[in-house]
């Protein structure tokens, strides 16, 4: 019953309320009545009708005015006054209530606006503490993540299934050595290392942890190339108690110290056994000469000559072992390899700056690597520019750097006289002073730490002194050429968010905002798979927690073992020049299907690609059966009403912007994006796990069109 | 009656060194280079005392001496390993597989003649 109804009802009620005992009172007083008195009664009556029927209806109409606007102020007012709030409850926050009619349901509304305002401040202070806090979080994760990114170990963290969370660029250049499986986010771990070693690995830093001693383990697995990995185990723990809720993983390749190990093993090897057969036979001879005095003249040389040849004999060996390791003997000390020029840069700056001498770098061989401890040989140089300042009064420095054989040739060359032999050995062996930095180290102890000699030389050009420095040149390792990572801004390599999430498979029910995906496209030789056209590109993403991971792509020309259509030219500008040398898809689509393994794929008019793919997979002996989203299906799900559902219609739409079209990469990149978009619209309509996406899609007209 | 000796070392020059001491001190003295004629000459000049190295051609002192402590008919022979390997582990093993006694190199002539005495002893 609404307002009216009831309102309506109250008046008929409360005319009856007033006429009624009048009416009653008249009823009895007639019945009572004789005919007479009734005959009289009539009489009086019926003539003042009109007057008395006219006041009632006089006063009923004013009293029902009264009533109506009662009703207006007061109960429509109120109800008014209710849908207002309902309104600032949920749809605005800013809208306030009018306060208006009578001075009750005015203050009525006075109170409301106050409390209201009271909430908003409330609400806003805590919706800034949030976004204070989010940015503090953010500013943490960013940090993090480019701390990590920029690290020089490995280092990969992990859940509790091995779940990657976060990886650096460096572990993925280690791990790429490992196996040809790809890492990423979300993806398993134990592709790439033994499961068994790692969880060998973790019950040791439990028992560890138990005894009370820090919680981690490492072993060694070996790459497929024949490299030696050392792996180290941190469990990380969270909780009360605490649980192992993952690990972190730090990697790191040992075959180089391997090597070294071995190579010192050899020389120990070479200097001990070795030694020790020549010995013998000299000393067999030496005592025999010694103890037989009486021995003939004839014996007496054939044993002198036997110790002699002996000694000669060990004395090649040693040198030829010096020769042979000279580089590995020193190598022990932690020395980093550097790139010369930075190194004769750095040194020249800090001359200028502590020592203020004028430096000039001059003849640089920018391409020479040098295996140092930056910090000492630095000291080393602005310790002896320093000393010429103070004894020989040099007035500028010049450095100079080159290789002569296996090692580089750092000079440091002055107008003036040569520095006299006692002074450059005092010089030698005291601790380093320099620029008011002191260190107890002395210029032979970095020297002899670097495997380097150092000596003093005249120069060609007349008043000229130069030192020379002669330090082993390195073979750059894996640091110099990491390949930059693409784009810019934020590094994706982690995603903590996965810490919470279990299991692997795929699971039809999961909302697919949690799925991980694998957005691809393909180029390829023609329209007609089952006419022999080929495809020749594939590209794909990954998209983990609602991310897509730019840095995280497959990018594969194949070779068709066949033309390309010129047709099929024209529109993608891959020509058959540019496939020659590639794999072939037995080779590539495996390691597609790798790629891909544990996801849902996604693509655009996904069921063209996939006819090539499926038409391959006898020949490649892996199958692609992860279940398939097509955004093409997925727009017309959601814009049935749309004409074009292509993937340069449907980014306008949704603001998505495409770089270059038709290359397999830069397409699968813009589908993800637009897979993305889609997800959120998807949810309005009902559309939340993979199944119902699946079965949507299935029902979609489209679905039926036959490639 | 003079012991008999045999040296087996492939390198010519301690041999010949061990030969005069060997031969001054009394003993009868044969020499072989490798594992092979090691065994050879065990069977023909019938030696008391077996002067063995290990790193030899053909076949090591290792496997010299385990052939041998394998025919009964020899338990009385006294095998000396002579090596220029000397970590506890070799020793451990030429100890093990039947040598009587184990002298690293390089090593005293008057130590070795001591040595080769007092096993002589023993076994008498």
């Amino acid at each position: 019953m609404n307002a009216r109804t009831r309102f309506l009802l109250a008046v008929v009620i409360l005319g009856l309320l007033v006429t009624g005992p009048f009416l009653v009172t008249a009823t009895l007083v007639w019945l009572d009545m004789k005919p007479a008195e009734r005959d009289l009664l009539v009489q009086l009556i019926v003539p003042r009708l009109p007057l008395g029927a006219f006041l009632t209806a006089v006063g009923f109409f004013a009293g029902l005015i009264v009533v109506r606007r009662l009703f207006q102020q007061y109960v429509q007012g109120l109800l008014r006054m209710a849908e207002h709030l309902r309104m600032m409850l949920s749809a605005n926050r800013n809208l306030r209530v009018q306060p208006e009619g009578p001075p009750e349901v005015r203050l009525l509304a006075e109170a409301a606006n106050n409390l209201a305002e009271q909430r908003d401040a409330r609400a806003e202070q805590v919706e800034a503490q949030i976004a204070e806090a989010k940015g503090r979080l953010e500013e943490e994760r960013n940090r993090l993540a480019a701390l990590m990114s920029e690290l020089a170990q490995a280092v990969v963290v992990c859940n509790r299934e091995g779940r990657v969370l976060l990886y650096n660029n460096r572990a993925r250049v280690q791990l790429r050595a490992l196996s040809s499986a790809p890492i990423g986010l979300g993806r398993s771990i134990y592709a790439l290392l033994d499961r068994s070693q790692i969880d060998h690995a973790l019950e040791s830093a439990a028992e560890r942890r138990k005894a009370n001693k820090v919680a981690m383990a490492s072993f060694v697995t070996a790459t497929s190339a024949g490299h030696l990995l050392r792996v180290q185990l941190v469990p990380v723990l969270a909780g009360q108690p605490p649980e192992v809720s993952g690990y972190v993983l730090s990697i790191e390749n040992i075959t180089r110290n391997m090597e070294q190990e071995a190579v010192r093993d050899q020389i120990i090897h070479d200097l001990t056994e070795g030694s020790r057969g020549s010995l013998a036979v000299i000393r067999a001879a030496v005592t025999n000469l010694a103890d037989y005095p009486d021995m003939e003249a004839l014996e007496r040389e054939r044993f002198v000559a036997i110790a002699n040849g002996e000694a000669a004999k060990m004395g090649h060996k040693l040198e030829a072992t010096l020769e042979r390791f000279a580089g590995s003997l020193k190598s022990r000390w932690p020395l980093e390899d550097a790139l010369g020029v930075d190194i004769v840069a750095a040194a020249a700056r800090r001359v200028e700056d502590k020592v203020g001498l004028p430096t000039r770098l001059e003849q640089v061989d920018d391409t020479i690597w040098i295996r140092v401890d930056s910090y000492a040989l630095i000291f080393a140089i602005a310790f002896v520019a320093e000393r010429l300042k103070e004894h020989y009064n040099i007035r500028d420095l010049r450095l100079r750097l080159g290789a002569e054989g296996r090692y580089a040739c750092l000079d440091l060359v002055w107008m003036g006289s040569n520095v006299s032999p006692e002074t450059f050995y005092a010089w030698e062996l005291e601790a380093m002073q320099a620029g008011g930095d002191s260190t107890p180290m002395t210029l032979r102890d970095v020297i002899e730490r670097h495997g380097g000699e150092f000596w003093c030389q005249r120069e060609k050009a007349a008043f000229e002194a130069c030192f020379r420095l002669m330090l082993p040149m390195a073979t750059p390792d894996m640091a110099s050429d990491l390949p930059e990572m693409a784009g810019e801004g934020r590094p994706e390599y982690y995603d903590f968010d996965l810490f919470a999430q279990a299991g692997g498979g795929i699971d039809l029910d999961r909302p697919l905002a949690e799925l991980t995906y694998s957005v691809f496209d393909t180029e390829t030789t023609g329209l007609e798979p089952s006419n022999g056209d080929e495809i020749i590109q594939i590209g794909a993403v990954r998209i983990v927690n609602g991310r897509l991971l730019r840095q995280e792509t497959y990018d594969q020309l194949i070779d068709p073992q066949r033309a390309i259509r010129p047709e099929s030219v024209a529109i993608h500008g891959i020509d058959d020049a540019m496939l020659q040398g590639q794999p072939v898809a037995r080779v590539a689509l495996p390691a597609f299907h790798s790629f891909c393994a544990e996801t849902v794929l996604v693509g655009h008019n996904a069921a063209f690609d996939m006819r090539f793919l499926q038409l391959k997979e006898a020949d490649i002996g892996v199958a692609f059966t992860m279940p398939v989203l097509d955004t093409l299906l997925l727009s017309a799900v959601l814009h049935p009403a749309q004409e074009s559902h292509r993937l340069e219609a449907i980014a306008e739409r949704l603001g998505v912007g495409i770089e270059v079209r038709h290359r397999a990469l830069e397409d699968a990149m813009a589908t993800g994006e637009i897979f993305l978009k889609l997800l959120p619209l998807l949810a309005e309509n009902g559309v939340v796990t993979l199944r119902q996406a699946l079965e949507a899609s299935r029902q979609t007209y489209l679905a039926r069109v036959k490639y | 009656m003079a012991h008999r000796i045999l040296i087996a070392d492939d390198e010519p020059n301690i041999v010949v060194s061990l030969e005069f001491v060997l031969g001054r001190e009394g003993f009868v003295v044969a020499a072989a280079r490798d594992g092979d004629e090691a065994l050879r000459q065990v069977a023909a000049f019938k030696p008391d005392v077996l002067l063995l190295d290990i790193m030899m051609p053909k076949k090591s002192g290792y496997e010299v001496c385990e052939a041998l402590r394998a025919d009964p008919a020899l338990a009385g022979l006294v095998v000396v390993m002579l090596t220029a390997k000397g970590r506890d582990a070799e020793v451990a093993r030429g100890l093990a597989i039947g040598a009587d006694a184990y002298i690293t190199k390089p090593f005293s002539n008057k130590e070795l003649v001591a040595r080769i005495k007092s096993l002589l002893e023993q076994r008498s």
